[in-house]
């Protein structure tokens, strides 16, 4: 099905088609994640992959237009040969590969064994994926958090949000688009439903990762796919007031600061960088404070992030 | 805090981005900037201070042991590359202010500092990491930022250049993660050390030999590898002014240092080059764009454009070095990283100076500037002088390993077509000093004055460190050689 829908993405000329084709591209991809049981990875790609990314095409496309314009005809053959020389070299690699789900493939024999059996002891959380995110790789998701923070700032560079004046103190036009769908009962109804239980959801995801499925990246894009929602069914400008675009562009980086304070803290007292042990008395306390601290930091930053960029792409719009 | 010093390196700048995101007004933040990038130059010195004649500093973040926790490593070479990532980032950032001022609003340039700082921050921590994941990590930091960096550039053409970067680069990302991917499921593990100790027993595996292909052709679109730089002159020609000098000192350094990192130390040198004939396909592939970019860069018009496709030549000196597979061409590869980072970026830098004043690239428009602005382009022509590889200069010393190395294999004709691409250098360098002392200036262009100091001090500081590492050689071929020896003699 995957396969198929690519096939259907590439052809179409209805961007908007597209983008709803891509949409579900995502959610079959994060059904294939839950059926290698990588249940966060699902969880975050329905959330980004599903929810925000559409909604971001969707605002961009407010912008464009809706249908792709007829281009020359380009050389095709070129990327085509590098496409089969790619599947190929993937091809012949599959033939050594170790099965899948074997127990004694390497992967399962070297380092993994121990976030198994002692991340418990050592780091507390029984959800494994949290402790090796946060705390034994807390290194690298402290770089995503960059990550993310650098795509935010050159959104903000390249398209301007924050420099124009925001919704609240410009008229809004007559006739918008998201202004229309207030009119829209079922979809007022529905939202006024969802809206505040998904917001709790969200929170719950946000503190609940050291046990399930769940963190400051879900977490994260979940609340602010409310906050993208609230605005789209009751207009940008009540949204800005809840969150005015000027404020709220200071949280992705107090976000990626919060979660490096937590390192630097560690660094103060005696420890290694985000060595969260050392933190409390208690190494276990320590860890269990030092990730729920960074989880939080991730959430800011995230959420944050896509709400801001949500608002300067429907600024664009307007 | 001397045990901390590696995790310092990268926290400097990495934390003063959002702190400059956070500051409204561009000269605080330009200040910010500037004090964080030569704080991390006195760091990058301190390490390499401490490495010097072959110590190793091992830092594990979370204070979790390798192979479970993520390491930080800082060798000689490390502290080199740090030494070229700090050093010409504080000097361009320096003049970056004056060099703003004409095409940004002061509120925009906060955030402008806050990607460059993010820039800088993420090729530190490609350097430092002992862990092959962690590099990807960086490297989508350092990539984004670097989009950024050239979108923002003067006209609507930086726009298509920025995104047809974005296209090879996100190819290329995506190739490296799948090698990293491969040699995890082959080994469990993600440290280099301990892959380069597992992988040998994989050596036939196809999976090893397709992750070693897709790490090759990746890397080589990060690094433009001739012939897939085809990113790189119109990226480096639509990158907003002074930045195209940290770009080219900096960005595709970093990546050939991975280059390295990886091919000799993760999959190991008998690998690589016996049983993967790596150094079959550099050898002609360089040769062959040496020879090809210095032949169109002797015919460009525009000036930024020349000196990109100047990079792209010398970029294939480096790979040849590597290709050689000897002391002295691996000595001549990490010397000429170097050096040349310091001349191409110092010849950015002149260059952006002196369009700040005439507000264009083309050739036309820089004649009879050495009457006009002589300080810098007297700084100009000494950087022109290294490039080409004159005696006494630091272009000359990579070239004098690099031909050594090239005889030392016996192959007359590799060092012969290297001393006729060092005559390309001489018609494409010398064109350009032509055109800016010999002729008139066209009269719009005849009352221009000379460059602010902000600007012209960084200028000439990479020029007298032209001059000075093509005299003492001690911290580039030296050093270069004691690693290059490591190198090799780990197989």
């Amino acid at each position: 099905m995957i396969v198929a829908t690519v096939f259907i993405i590439v052809k179409l000329d209805r961007l908007m088609t597209a983008v709803m084709m891509m949409g579900f591209f995502s959610l079959l991809s994060s059904c294939i994640f839950m059926i290698l049981d990588a249940v966060d990875v699902a969880f975050t790609e329905a959330a980004v992959g599903a929810g925000a990314s559409t909604i971001f095409f969707l605002a961009a496309l407010a912008i464009v237009g809706r249908t792709s314009k007829k281009r020359k005809k380009e050389k095709t053959l070129m990327p085509l040969a590098v496409v089969i020389c790619t599947g190929v070299v993937l091809i012949y690699a599959t033939f050594d590969m170790p099965y899948f789900g074997t127990a004694d493939a390497p992967i399962h024999q070297h380092v993994a064994p121990r976030y198994l059996q002692e991340s418990g002891d050592e780091v507390g959380p029984p959800n494994m994926v949290t402790s090796v995110l946060a705390s034994y790789r807390g290194y690298d998701t402290f770089g995503e958090a960059g990550v993310v923070f650098t795509a935010f700032i050159g959104v903000l560079l390249l398209l301007g949000a924050g420099t124009r004046k925001s919704g609240l103190e410009r008229p809004v036009p007559p006739n918008v688009k998201v202004e229309s769908m207030r009119q829209k009962i079922v979809l007022r109804e529905v939202a006024d439903l969802l809206i505040a239980p998904v917001l709790i959801f969200s929170l719950y995801v946000q503190w609940h990762g050291d046990y399930g499925p769940g963190g400051g990246f879900q977490a994260g894009v979940i609340f602010a796919s409310v906050i993208v929602l609230y605005a789209l069914i009751y207009g940008i400008v009540p949204a800005q007031q809840l969150f005015p675009p000027r404020k709220l562009a200071y949280f992705p980086a107090l976000g990626l600061l919060l979660y490096a304070a937590v390192g630097i803290a560690s660094m103060a007292m005696g420890g290694n960088f985000l060595d969260y042990g050392v933190l409390m008395p208690d190494p276990h306390d320590g860890q269990h404070y030092g990730i729920l601290i960074i989880e939080l930091g991730i959430g800011i930053t995230v959420a944050a992030v896509m709400i801001n960029i949500f608002f300067s792409l429907s600024e664009r719009s307007l | 805090m001397i045990e901390q010093l590696p995790a310092i390196q990268l926290l400097l700048t990495l934390l003063a981005a959002p702190i400059c995101s956070m500051l409204r007004n561009g000269d605080q933040s330009w200040r910010l900037a500037t004090l964080v990038s030569w704080a991390s130059v006195a760091v990058a010195g301190a390490l390499l201070h401490q490495v010097w004649d072959g110590n190793e500093i091992s830092y594990h973040m979370g204070g979790w042991p390798p192979p479970w926790g993520i390491e930080v490593v800082v060798d000689e070479l490390t502290a080199i590359v740090l030494l070229l990532v700090t050093l010409f980032g504080a000097l361009v950032m320096t003049a970056l202010r004056e060099s703003l001022s004409t095409i940004m609003r002061h509120q925009r340039q906060s955030l402008y500092y806050t990607s460059f700082l993010l820039c800088m921050a993420s090729l530190i921590g490609i350097t430092l990491t002992g862990d092959a994941f962690n590099v990807f990590v960086f490297l989508e930091i350092s990539s984004l930022a670097t989009y950024t960096l050239i979108a923002r550039g003067r006209d609507r053409r930086a726009l298509t250049a920025a995104f047809r970067y974005l296209i090879m680069g996100t190819i290329g990302a995506t190739f490296i993660l799948i090698a990293i991917g491969f040699m995890y499921m082959l080994t469990g593990t993600l440290n280099m050390a301990d892959l380069a100790e597992r992988l040998p027993e994989h050596r036939d595996s196809r999976v090893l030999h397709a992750s070693f292909a897709f790490f090759t052709v990746g890397i080589a679109l990060k690094i433009a590898l001739f012939p897939l730089h085809y990113w790189l002159p119109n990226a480096y020609t639509y990158a907003p002014k002074a930045t195209t000098a940290f770009l080219a000192a900096t960005a595709t350094k970093v990546s050939l240092y991975v280059m390295i990192r990886f091919v000799f130390d993760v999959y190991g040198v008998e690998f690589s080059f016996q049983q993967m004939q790596l150094g079959t396909l550099l050898v002609p592939l360089s040769l062959a764009g040496i020879l090809i970019a210095s032949l169109t860069a002797i015919f460009q018009s525009d000036a930024k454009r020349l000196l990109a496709w100047s990079s792209v030549a010398q970029l294939g000196y480096m790979s040849l070095g590597i290709g050689l597979l000897n002391l002295n061409g691996l000595t001549a590869s990490i010397t000429h990283m170097f050096n040349h980072a310091m001349m191409k970026a110092g010849l950015f830098l002149a260059l952006a100076t002196m369009i700040y004043r005439v507000q264009s690239s083309q050739l036309t428009s820089l004649a009879g500037i050495g009457r006009t602005m002589p300080l810098t382009t007297g700084a100009f022509t000494v950087l022109g002088i290294g490039l080409i590889g004159v005696p006494f200069t630091a272009g000359f010393i990579s070239k004098w390993y690099l031909i050594t190395g090239a005889l030392d294999k016996g192959w007359l004709p590799v060092a012969v077509l290297l001393i006729a691409s060092s005559l390309m250098a001489i018609v494409y360098i010398g064109k350009m000093i032509d055109v800016m002392y010999f002729k008139p200036a066209p009269e719009e262009f005849s009352n221009v004055r000379e460059a602010p100091m902000s600007m012209l001090i960084p200028c000439w500081i990479f020029a007298l460190l032209t001059l000075y590492f093509g005299l003492d050689t001690r911290i580039t071929a030296g050093l270069a050689g004691r690693v290059a020896a490591n190198l090799l003699g780990a197989s």
